[in-house]
């Protein structure tokens, strides 16, 4: 039971900086995710937390107490790792009991909790096995028992998930949530998956060479990115994103594409902008969409284009078409037949795209 | 079935078949063959002297092959305990250190580059009570009367163990090492978070996973020690009055000294089921510590 508070940490290995500056409030009982792609630091991150790497700079508050210092033994914290790390030596009970053991937790006392734990965890089957004779799911369960047995001030998950099975994978989240739920304890979690970010987190810290782009709840995220890297990894799929130039045709400001499209600029965003300046322009799939399946949004543009691929998949279909020379995705939600070649007018929605800054990747 | 018999494949193993069988199988037969004679070095016809199990009988019979049998033991014993003991210092030491970790492993193998006769008549020569460097090095703190380290019947064994675990306690370090360095750094992170301090790692964690390197070194050790000869021969001779004799410097004593070799061929395979005992303890260990760690 605690907030857990980064100051400044900056972690180094030789020349490589790892995690640089980043600082994070994570109140209690918070499930926070961070996310982002390979090798941006967010294992660092958690592994700093647990006391498993030195930190090279910053502090690190886990209740109101620095713990930079500290051995890992001496923070109270669980954390379930990537690949497990479960005690191949050690049968499944055992696993769950070990740290109640190290603690000098009364044999009753570790009885109770691991019971407990295997109820949630549904491995009472399993109790007498050694890891070596566990699939992959029944392992990562373990390995999460092993966490909650303990009762830590905060729970530490590194991928946990991203060994499974795409069934497996969704029920372990769910069952991940109501666990949370049920023990109210803070959670950080990482992932490189938006979707079990999205689903999972109170907020969600995005991060990206090191460096915190983004934090903010999975709506504010997805509905008002900061930068453009945010905007294309939150939400699937992607969000399209062109390359254009604003110019001034007739005192109104327009994007220009480089194959020579032109779009009109929506009123709200064109005192930020200035004529000549190289933007990002950003929309998502849905605010596309062809005319003869949907409604015409109030503030739109329309193109027609032909169809690259349909991808039909059940209750929406993605269009995959071009605007100038930039492939695009279309989704639309009714279940209409699309074929490849077909020639079809798209409306896009004006008063939902985004544009950034094309040096600095910024929200405009 | 002949044809089957001189086949390509048979005839390409027969050069080894026949290596094995010129060095291994044929010594064999001969010298279960004279282990039931009364064969003497000096006179080869009484290789054909059959006297049935009388030389087990005598060997049943003779308390100086027991005495021998259980200092053997006892060697055994203290010598792998030890060095056991220190390989598995030396070896965490070295694994924690990461700078010059390579130069350390190659010093740590020094004592292994010298033949064990050299390392014997070193050691006999630090021992020695009268110009020996330890007496000599005792004397400058004021230890006056020389201590007779070989010449003792206590002292004398203890030399030779030191000895011995000098030159080949880097075979256990060795082996640690490598099983050190295998063993995966998750489990070990996993029990630091769990509330484990350093010691509780190694408990529960680090020793575990290190079992199976240990019962291979003791495996090993305990072939190599089991037939200790050089070492005891060159230092005391298995001296003084036979208070360091070992089941093999009896044998090569009763063997070559008074050429009884169809004795001496009893005795040594009494002896080789010592060896076949310890192999077979330490290998049942070595399966069990594997199949603890789910590795079959
Ligand atoms: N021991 C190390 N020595 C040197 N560089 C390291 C070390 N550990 C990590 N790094 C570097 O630090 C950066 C961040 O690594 P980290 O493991 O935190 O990535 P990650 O976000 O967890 O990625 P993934 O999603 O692939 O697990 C990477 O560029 C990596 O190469
Ligand atoms: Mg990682």
């Amino acid at each position: 039971m605690a907030e857990v508070k980064l100051k400044n940490i900056t972690k180094k290995y030789g020349d490589v900086t790892a995690v640089q500056n980043m600082s994070l409030d994570i109140p209690h009982n918070e499930f926070l995710v961070l996310v982002g792609p390979s090798g941006c630091g967010k294992s660092t991150t958690l592994r700093m937390i647990a006391g498993l790497e030195e930190i090279s700079g910053g502090e690190i508050y886990i209740g109101d107490q620095v713990v930079n210092e500290k051995d890992p033994k001496d923070r109270n914290i669980s954390m379930v790792f990537q690949n497990y790390a479960l005690y191949p030596h050690m049968t499944v009970e055992e696993n769950l009991g070990f740290s109640l053991k190290i603690a000098k937790e009364d044999k009753e006392e570790i009885e109770t909790r691991v019971k407990e734990a295997v109820q949630i965890l549904g491995l009472e089957e399993l109790r007498k096995r050694k890891p070596s004779q566990l699939s992959g799911g029944q392992r990562q369960r373990v390995a999460m028992g092993r966490a909650i047995v303990r009762r830590p001030d905060a729970f530490l998950f590194d991928e946990p998930l991203s060994n499974l099975d795409a069934k497996l994978r969704t029920q372990m989240r769910t069952e991940i949530k109501k666990l949370h739920q049920k023990l109210k304890t803070t959670v950080i979690y990482v992932t490189h998956d938006q979707v079990e970010a999205m689903t999972l987190a109170d907020r969600i810290v995005i991060m990206k060479d090191g460096v915190i782009e983004q934090i903010g709840t999975p709506l504010e995220l997805f509905e008002k990115p900061a930068t453009k890297f945010v905007a294309t990894f939150i939400g699937s799929p992607s969000m399209n994103m062109i390359e254009a130039k604003i110019t001034n045709i007739s005192g109104e400001l327009y994007m220009e594409t480089n194959d020579g499209i032109s779009v009109l600029i929506p009123k709200h965003k064109k005192n930020s902008l200035a004529e000549g300046q190289k933007i990002f322009f950003g929309f998502r799939a849905e605010d596309i969409v062809p005319l003869k399946f949907g409604q015409k949004p109030k503030n739109s543009w329309s193109m027609t284009s032909k169809v690259n691929l349909a991808e039909p998949l059940g209750t929406e279909t993605l269009i995959f078409t071009n605007l100038g020379n930039t492939e695009v995705v279309s989704r639309m939600f009714t279940p209409e037949l699309v074929n490849s070649n077909d020639d079809l007018e798209f409306a896009l929605n004006l008063d939902r795209t985004y544009l950034f800054d094309g040096d600095t990747g910024l929200a405009i | 079935m002949s044809r089957k018999f001189f086949s390509g494949p048979f005839i390409l193993i027969l050069p080894s078949i026949l290596a094995i069988g010129f060095v291994i199988i044929i010594p064999l037969i001969f010298s279960f063959y004279t282990s039931f004679t009364s064969y003497k070095l000096t006179r080869p016809d009484s290789l054909f002297n059959f006297v049935g199990l009388r030389n087990y009988e005598r060997l049943i019979d003779n308390t100086k092959f027991w005495y021998a049998f259980g200092r053997t033991i006892l060697f055994l014993a203290v010598v792998l305990n030890l060095e056991l003991l220190f390989g598995l210092g030396i070896a965490l030491l070295i694994n924690k250190i990461t700078w010059g970790q390579r130069t350390l492993r190659t010093i740590m193998m020094f004592p292994m580059m010298f033949s064990p006769i050299l390392v014997g008549f070193q050691w006999k020569y630090i021992f020695n009570d009268n110009i020996g460097l330890l007496n000599n090095f005792l004397y400058l703190f004021g230890y006056e009367s020389a201590i007779p380290w070989l010449i003792d019947k206590y002292l004398a064994m203890g030399s030779i163990m030191v000895a011995e675990i000098w030159a080949n306690t880097s075979i256990f370090a060795i082996l640690l090492l490598a099983g050190l360095l295998g063993i995966p750094r998750d489990p070990i992170e996993a029990a630091r978070v769990d509330g484990c301090n350093s010691w509780q790692v190694f408990k529960n964690i680090t020793l575990p996973f290190l079992m199976p390197f240990i019962f291979i070194a003791l495996t090993i050790r305990s072939l190599d020690v089991g037939r200790a000869y050089d070492i005891v021969h060159i230092m005391t001779g298995g001296g003084p009055a036979m208070r360091t004799e070992l089941i093999w410097t009896m044998i090569a004593r009763i063997g070559y000294k008074d050429a009884n070799m169809g004795f001496a061929n009893a005795m040594s395979y009494v002896s080789i089921i010592l060896s076949i005992a310890f192999t077979y303890y330490f290998f049942t260990k070595l399966v069990a510590a594997r199949r603890d760690l789910g590795q079959q």
